[in-house]
């Protein structure tokens, strides 16, 4: 299938992929809570994360709720599409 | 406290509708070693855990599990979309349709519900810690049968990355039990 993915599904799939790379470093420093390469790597992808939500947010409105992210107006929370409807 | 993230851990794509393959791979979306069982499993060992690490672990691999729930519900959903229920009853859903339509309900690949019968807590941290292994390795066991039957290669993709995250777990979980024996060495006073 040759769909060419929408802008969205394209950020989101940057965010994605930083993000696992942090949840991946999360769990290692869990058991290896002394690491300090690994542990410079997860505050370094933490900053770049910070910044490709911002970019997403201002386009597709909050990645996350319950006070963790400002909304335009009107309220985008329940803005479609929701995860497993998109077109990856 | 939890948040929810609006986004998958990892893109879930599917070739197109196959109920067939729907059918099977929900046995990791309500089966004993799915990621319902995985998730709720970590979730509720974690209260009794004696360190800091073994707390922190089970909270961070039980959050991931509970995504990789919504990754292989992601994949049910998008297996079943636009097949008709003539075709799902062809496929072997007929009595999945009757009861549940095409909303997606945690039962494993024979159509039993999912019990929290699948998992145990117990006062016992070594015991609990036992029991992740086995779970991580019977959890990358079924997610290799799963490929050995599915004719998807965008539900394969997924399929390998969920296996591999069994594999990283089981790691984790390794060094959480050296961890909790470490401590209970240091506990012990003759
Ligand atoms: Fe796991």
């Amino acid at each position: 299938m040759n769909r060419k993915i929408s802008h969205q599904a394209h950020l989101l799939k940057e965010i994605m992929s930083y993000e696992f790379t942090a949840v991946e470093l999360n769990l290692f420093l869990d058991t290896h809570p002394n690491d300090v390469k690994a542990l410079t790597e997860y505050n370094q992808v933490t900053e770049c994360l910070k910044k490709l939500k911002f970019e997403y947010e201002k386009c597709y409105g909050p990645l996350t709720n319950f006070g963790t992210s400002p909304s335009q107006h009107p309220w985008r929370w329940i803005d479609e599409p929701w995860p497993w409807q998109i077109e990856y | 406290m939890w948040i929810y993230e609006k986004k998958l851990e990892y893109p879930a794509k599917v070739s197109g509708p196959n109920p067939r393959l729907a059918k099977i791979i929900i046995e990791q979306y309500g089966g004993s070693d799915g990621e319902l069982s995985a998730g709720i499993r970590y979730l509720t060992q974690r209260y009794t855990m004696p360190t800091g690490m073994a707390k922190g672990v089970l909270t961070d691999i039980g959050t991931e599990e509970l995504a990789h729930f919504e990754i292989v519900g992601t994949v049910v959903y998008k297996l079943l979309k636009g097949v008709s229920p003539q075709q799902m009853q062809e496929a072997g859903m007929g009595a999945y349709y009757a009861d549940f339509g095409k909303g997606i309900f945690p039962i494993n690949a024979a159509g039993n519900p999912w019990t929290a019968a699948y998992i145990d807590a117990k006062d016992d941290p070594i015991s609990n810690l036992h029991e992740d292994l086995a779970a991580e390795q019977k959890a990358r066991a079924v997610y290799e049968n799963l490929l050995n039957l599915s004719d998807d290669p965008c539900v394969n993709d997924t399929l390998k990355f969920l296996r591999e995250r069994e594999v990283v777990h089981f790691q984790r979980f390794g060094e959480v039990l050296d961890n909790v024996q470490t401590w209970m060495n240091s506990k012990k006073v003759f």
